[in-house]
């Protein structure tokens, strides 16, 4: 197959998907929900809200009290179980707003929900207290993990350049941040929200493209020591191609894993799964269409521009 | 060619045995739920898969607001007299109100330059000021400042008790503000085992500071003499402190000491424990920053003959008379700290000082916060998933398959036990941090196994390419994992860069995802290339002459 014919849909693809996550992103931005900007919806975990402890009578069940909840409309709520089990207590945390208001909101919709959709009585006076907590998240944390994310992507840069060369760092990790924006841009254009599962989810989809992308940049490498009079966007597709049965193999099986959790995970962790799901396609895909074009692209700048045409085939492996 | 095996296979089986250790301990019995008993103690779930200490906490906020006030009087203290303004005293009349200063005995004929000096942008910002006479003056902290003190206190607060949790090693704890304007911290620990020394640590105050002492340095015997000695009431700016047996083995000692500090805890830099050669007392060597290194220096060398106390967690330790002047900011005292008292202080000074001192006012215990029925169904999936790629492995790989699939459950083996390991040491005293497993833990998990699936498929295409080009089966096993050793050093390297990096940098759910993926992957070079490499090779050794592996 030729997939570097493919580039200029390649490109087009690309930077469909990556424009509309921006603009969707920037129009979240200039609207700010609840008076903080932010490029995607936050959740409880970032923007704090209300922590409802209702008690009940009999020993509830999480599972009802969720159902509950979702059949009263209420999104994204956390729930947990509180207190010694003779108590009967349950936690329930809405991301609302965090100010007096929205505290007493939060406990009339969780009594009304629970009274309309879950048979377990309380009494709605004494048996439930509301509290409102910042979030878990704080801004020392935000750019900490932040922080902690360029200096790891500096760090890969700095071994695929020496172990092959500057070109394959800067590629590899173009290709990582172009799959991160798609797949943030993805939370942004359906309102899912952010919260720190979904951190941990993008982190493993970093670590996921990486990986696609060095067993291709590999390849090349291979085949550039052994044959050194192809042209470099034969052998870059060659490479492709070797590859491509190990590439379906990987990819199909992660990918048949990360579905059965997107299905059958349940809804707390559906998030998760999403950013997987489509971190995973994306992944793959951008070794193929967006880091090796890259490789390609920058070869032919520079035989344009008169220099030294060959690309470097990186120096001999040790292992 | 039959290679010799019976050392790769020991090691192998040692490691295994090993992590099986890890896991389960030396089990009461062998039955399943003895094993997940046994399990359960060695393995820590996070907050997020098996809940844990709910605690809130009462932020002392007045305690900030006395800080800022005891400042602000010595501010006033010195603008009146570089302003050549003559003053009684400036001092806080009453104890229950932090946020109140009065300035008394200024003279009335320079009423209106006192006036203006209180009403530069320095203390209008911060305070409202009210003259009741000519000579009386009383500063009241505005309301609004207050309040914003209070939430940044709060903050910072928060952020300390982060850093204290993250360096005692209890992994992703939940820390975040309580109520609305209550000045209250919830925090939330998964089940460790020693939770009383975490909660010690996160509320200790242990400030170590250094009081100017009123009087000369023996002290007094009991409370009583001390406050004989300042006619039956103590002076708004100073305080009684005990020494209880620091200063004279086996003697409690009371002081009268000046409550401002000439050091306060923020002014120290560092600490670390010592020893002096001479008369063999432990020491607390400690780094003053630059200001409080010149305004120390100015102190003694102004004072010197007089008395200063040491004082740890409220404590007099030590009772010193000033021989000389001491500059540079370099202090090395000697007291009756325990090393592990000097070694604590300075973890806590690595971590910065609580900027009001706190109280436990409710303790609990949460459910997972992932919820206990979204727990099982994420279990579930998770099994299934694993299960379809063990199978896709065996029907596509035919007998290599077994291979991918026992190194895929050694992975899984070598991850779990390393966690365990961890706990068992950290618990035997052996230092180091007990790992906790949580859903981004669990991520980086995937991740492992989604590359320890790649390192055998890489493997395996690699043979069998081989094997189309016409090699016999141990030249064709040899040379594809030659091949695809290569890739695989360089697709695992470069994340475990990565991990590192994350895992030093990051905090919270960053770190729980860096631990298990460098683990994981470093479990991975060992299945993936050694342990079914071994297995090949064992299998091999079986082959007779000409007859083909099954991949």
């Amino acid at each position: 197959m030729n997939w570097l014919g493919w580039k200029w849909y390649f490109l087009a693809f690309s930077m469909v998907f990556s424009i509309a996550g921006i603009t969707k992103m920037v129009w979240n931005w200039e609207h700010p929900i609840g008076g903080q900007r932010s490029p995607v919806p936050l959740g409880v975990d970032f923007r704090g809200g209300t922590q409802v402890d209702v008690k009940f009578s009999q020993p509830p069940d999480v599972t009802a009290v969720r159902r509950a909840i979702e059949a009263a409309g209420l999104k994204d709520a956390s729930i947990s179980t509180f207190g010694p089990a003779a108590d009967h207590q349950v936690l329930i945390s809405l991301p609302e707003q965090t100010n007096e208001a929205a505290l007493d909101t939060g406990r009339a919709e969780i009594v009304a929900a629970l009274q309309a959709h879950y048979n377990n009585p309380f009494d709605p006076n004494k048996g439930v207290q509301a509290e409102v907590v910042g979030p878990t998240v704080g801004h020392q944390l935000e750019r900490q993990a932040s922080l902690a994310v360029l200096w790891s992507m500096l760090g890969m840069l700095v071994y695929l350049w020496f172990r092959f060369q500057l070109i394959y760092g800067v590629a590899a990790v173009v290709a990582c941040f172009h799959d991160t924006l798609i797949t943030v841009g993805a939370f942004a254009l359906t309102g899912r929200e952010i919260s720190l599962t979904v951190i941990a989810a993008i982190l493993t989809l970093v670590g996921y493209s990486m990986n696609d992308t060095i067993v291709v940049f590999d390849r090349i490498r291979e085949n550039l020591r052994i044959s050194r009079r192809e042209p470099l966007p034969d052998l870059v597709n060659r490479s492709i191609n070797q590859t491509l049965s190990r590439t379906v193999l990987t990819s199909g099986l992660t990918f048949l894993t990360v579905l059965s959790l997107f299905i059958f995970g349940g809804p707390v962790l559906n998030d998760f799964s999403f950013a997987l799901v489509i971190g995973i396609l994306i992944g793959t895909y951008s070794s193929i269409a967006v880091a090796a074009p890259m490789l390609v692209a920058w070869q032919e700048w520079r035989s344009r521009k008169g220099k030294a045409s060959s690309l470097p085939a990186a120096r001999r492996p040790k292992g | 060619m039959k290679k010799n095996l019976k050392n790769k296979i020991a090691l192998i089986f040692a490691v295994l045995l090993l992590c099986l250790y890890g896991i389960f301990g030396i089990p009461s019995g062998v039955g399943g739920k003895a094993l997940l008993t046994a399990m359960s103690k060695r393995i820590h779930l996070g907050l997020d898969l098996q809940g844990g200490a709910h605690l809130i906490l009462q932020v002392q906020v007045a305690d900030a607001v006395n800080d800022e006030t005891d400042n602000t009087v010595q501010e006033i203290q010195k603008d009146l007299k570089k302003s050549n303004l003559t003053f009684s005293q400036v001092f806080k009349p009453d104890p229950a109100k932090p946020d109140v200063i009065r300035i008394d005995g200024t003279s009335p004929a320079q009423s209106n330059a006192v006036s203006s000096l209180l009403q530069t942008p320095k203390y209008a910002s911060e305070y409202n000021l009210s003259g009741g006479s000519d000579t009386a003056w009383t500063l009241t902290m505005n309301p609004v400042f207050e309040s914003d003190l209070d939430q940044r206190t709060v903050q910072q607060a928060i952020d300390t008790i982060r850093d204290r949790v993250d360096s005692l090693g209890v992994s992703e704890p939940l820390i975040q503000e309580y109520g609305l304007g209550a000045n209250q911290i919830l925090v939330e620990l998964p089940g460790i085992s020693d939770l009383d020394e975490v909660k010690n640590i996160i509320r200790s105050t242990a400030r170590l500071e250094i009081h100017a002492v009123v009087g000369d340095g023996s002290g007094f015997a009991t409370e009583q003499d001390a406050l004989a000695s300042v006619n039956g009431v103590l002076p708004p700016d100073e305080e009684m402190l005990h020494g209880a047996g620091g200063v004279e083995p086996g003697v409690d000692r009371v002081f009268i000491l000046q409550r401002e500090a000439i050091v306060a805890g923020s002014d120290i830099r560092s600490a670390t424990p010592g020893v002096n050669p001479n008369t063999g007392q432990n020491t607390a060597n400690f780094t003053l920053t630059d200001e409080a290194a010149e305004k120390f220096g100015d102190y003694t060398s102004a004072n010197v003959g007089k008395y200063m106390a040491i004082v740890l967690g409220g404590i007099v330790r030590n009772v010193a008379v000033i021989k000389e002047p001491i500059r540079g900011g370099n202090v090395e005292i000697e007291g009756s700290f325990t090393v592990a008292e000097v070694t604590e202080l300075s973890k806590l000074l690595r971590t910065g000082a609580l900027p009001a001192s706190l109280s436990y006012l409710n303790e609990s215990i949460v459910g997972a916060t992932l919820g206990s029925d979204s727990i099982h169904e994420g279990v579930t999936a998770a099994i299934v998933g694993v299960l379809v790629v063990m199978i896709f492995m065996l029907v596509y790989y035919k007998g290599s398959g077994i291979n991918a699939d026992l190194a895929l459950f050694f992975n899984l083996v070598i991850l779990l036990g390393i966690m365990g390991l961890s706990s068992a040491l950290a618990g035997a005293g052996g230092g180091g941090m007990t790992l906790t497993l949580t859903l981004p833990g669990i991520a980086g998990v995937i991740l492992t196994i989604g590359m320890g699936v790649d390192s055998n498929v890489l493997i395996f295409e690699r043979i069998r390419e081989e094997i189309r080009a016409g090699k016999a089966a141990s030249a064709a096993v040899d040379q594809g994992f030659a091949h695809a050793w290569v890739t695989i050093v360089d697709t695992h390297v470069t994340t475990i860069v990565s991990a590192a990096i994350l895992f030093l940098f990051g905090t919270g759910p960053v770190k729980g995802f860096a631990t298990t993926l460098t683990i994981g992957l470093l479990a991975n070079l060992f299945t993936a290339v050694f342990v079914s490499r071994v297995i090949f090779e064992a299998h091999l050794n079986k082959l007779k002459p000409g007859q083909m592996v099954s991949i």
